[in-house]
């Protein structure tokens, strides 16, 4: 095994479990805008894609790797948008006071 | 600078990411989280254009540009679309780890190490399975498809075969990456199997359906970070690939069901086993209804996917205000598959202008149902079906479910008397407690309202 590879497995696990711990604290109330933001963040695979739809190395290269920037630029920018949408609709009853009690909203 | 500045953009744009999760687990920073991932997202991807590797630029502003185009409206898609959406976003999200990998296996395939092809096999097989799976999961959502599975005999045996087919090709590319001609039929036989596996999974089980394909998504994004040795993308795929999980996992004990049985069982296959008996059931009009609701102290609503379906949330929201008003303390009681993906049913709520404080969900209202006068159910079934309780021989067996038959007395707003998703039928509406309201969900309510408004004004206590 590689040391890149080995760095790269590490780094893997290690995300999972960190997500894993991240995301079972994100309340059910939130799990759409979870999923909905999570797609946009992954879309960064957008960084891979410009390398192939700009690094002019074949035209395979080019039109696959300009598939891929569109599809997941689709992402960001409908991911992004929708989150902030469905998350500004979220109000609570009363106008935040001096001290905002913790809503009840369960794991 | 290059070789320094990126991979610390990279990083940056990382650390963003993990936060944006972060304040995700409250409301109220919630969309400081929103702003901090594409904070990340914008570094992330001005640094890489600025890599010496990219040497032309138009091809990457058109698809940029169209990108942007297609993504705008469907980032405004209304709230009973978003479940399509996020089905369609999975399918691009998959789609694009799909041609990555196929371009980078033609670019480097004589020299592609074992691991490396390990991982561009799984991203290419990952990726074109999810994208067709996504595909038909956002056709059934949205309508296009036919919602009930689409079931055959041996059809489990001939899945498994085509995936182990598929795998099997991945093994012999591992050992000689030049036995080229096996990587066209690896995507045509992956394309096949994301069809055929969503193709017989039915409506009740898309809440699963979603986050599963929401976690392949994810891992063949991280796979793609293995084959271009990318952290950043690895960590970003990771994220996304334990978030589908963990969701999958929380749907799936919502519904008592295992992976396997909602990948392989085919739940709500068969039509209703043979007519539903006519049983008697006691009726309720919307003025006698508006009557009970303002009697009692407290009111739990417990609304399905058949309220957003009839699109009566904003008449409930108008009964909500009216009931509070007159002094009713009411709550909603949200169970987590209520809906058509996970959490829709708060975002459909929340969109009509419901407070996020009075959504409760099931672990934190059953308790209180008990002591509830009066349970509103609108457009809910199975997750108010005492059978998921008591009887060991329904589909729905164990279950959680919301305890609405626990309370003083139950309105059941319906259009008729037809099952749910599961087919069985609800022995909640044959108790003496329990009142159906038939009608349209928007329209009586509507009139459950206007009744309301007719009744005299009332001493609330406190005002």
């Amino acid at each position: 095994m590689t040391k890149t590879l080995e760095i790269s497995l590490f780094i893997f696990v290690l995300a999972s479990f960190l997500g894993y711990t991240v995301i079972t604290r994100v309340p059910g109330l939130l799990h759409t805008p979870l999923m909905s933001l999570t797609n946009a963040l992954s879309a960064i695979s957008i960084v891979g894609s410009l390398l192939l739809a700009g690094g002019g190395e074949s035209t395979m290269a080019t039109v696959l790797g300009s598939i891929a920037v569109f599809a997941s630029f689709t992402n960001i920018v409908s991911g992004f948008l929708l989150t902030d949408r469905m998350l500004g609709m979220f109000k609570r009853r009363e106008a935040p006071s001096r001290k905002a009690p913790t809503p009840e909203v369960g794991p | 600078m290059n070789d320094t500045v990126i991979p610390l953009a990279y990083l940056f744009a990382a650390a963003c990411f993990i936060l944006a999760l972060k304040w995700l687990s409250h409301p109220t920073t919630a969309r400081r989280g929103v702003r901090v991932g594409e904070i990340g997202m914008a570094v992330a991807i001005l640094s890489t254009l600025f890599k010496f590797e990219i040497v032309e630029y138009q091809w990457i502003a058109v698809a940029l540009v169209l990108g942007a185009i297609l993504g705008i409206p469907l980032g405004l898609v209304p709230m009973t679309a978003v479940p399509q959406r996020t089905a369609l976003s999975h399918a691009f999200g998959a789609l694009a780890a799909g041609v990555v990998g196929t371009a980078e296996y033609y670019l480097r395939k004589p020299d592609l190490d074992a691991t490396t092809m390990i991982a561009l096999g799984l991203e290419v097989v990952l990726g074109f399975l999810t994208f067709t799976g996504s595909l038909i999961a956002a056709g059934k959502l949205q309508g296009i498809v036919r919602d009930r599975p689409w079931i055959y005999r041996g059809q489990n045996i001939v899945n498994l075969a085509v995936f182990a087919s598929a795998l099997t090709m991945v093994g012999l590319l591992v050992a000689d990456p030049g036995r080229a001609v096996l990587f066209p039929i690896i995507i045509a036989v992956s394309l096949v199997f994301g069809f055929m596996l969503v193709i017989r999974i039915g409506g009740a089980d898309m809440p699963t359906v979603i986050s599963l394909l929401n976690s392949y998504a994810g891992l063949s994004a991280s796979m793609m970070g293995f084959v271009l040795d990318n952290r950043l993308l690895i960590i970003a795929g990771a994220l996304d690939g334990s978030s589908g999980f963990v969701l999958s996992i929380i749907m799936c004990r919502a519904m008592n069901r295992s992976f396997t049985n909602v990948l392989f069982g085919g739940f709500g296959a068969e039509e209703t086993v043979g007519a539903i008996e006519q049983r008697p059931v006691r009726t309720v009009d919307p003025e006698e209804t508006a009557f009970l609701l303002d009697m009692a102290r407290t009111v739990v609503i417990i609304p399905g996917y058949g309220m957003a379906a009839a699109q009566a949330q904003h008449k409930v929201r108008e009964l909500t205000d009216a009931l509070l008003r007159r002094g009713v303390d009411v709550k909603f009681a949200i169970h987590p598959v209520a809906g058509r993906m996970p959490g829709h049913m708060n975002v459909l709520l929340a969109e009509a202008n419901v407070p996020y404080d009075l959504l409760y969900d099931l672990e934190s209202i059953n308790p209180e149902l008990p002591q509830t006068d009066v349970v509103l159910v609108v457009g809910a079934n199975d997750v108010v079906n005492p059978a998921a309780r008591t009887d060991q021989h329904s589909p729905i067996y164990g279950m959680p479910i919301l305890d609405a038959d626990q309370a003083a007395s139950v309105i059941v707003v319906k259009r008729s008397m037809r099952s749910g998703f599961a087919g069985v039928d609800n022995e909640l509406f044959y108790l003496d407690k329990t009142q159906m309201l038939f009608g349209d969900a928007k329209a009586v309510i509507g009139q459950v309202v206007d009744e309301l408004s007719k009744l005299p004004a009332k001493e609330v206590a406190g005002r």
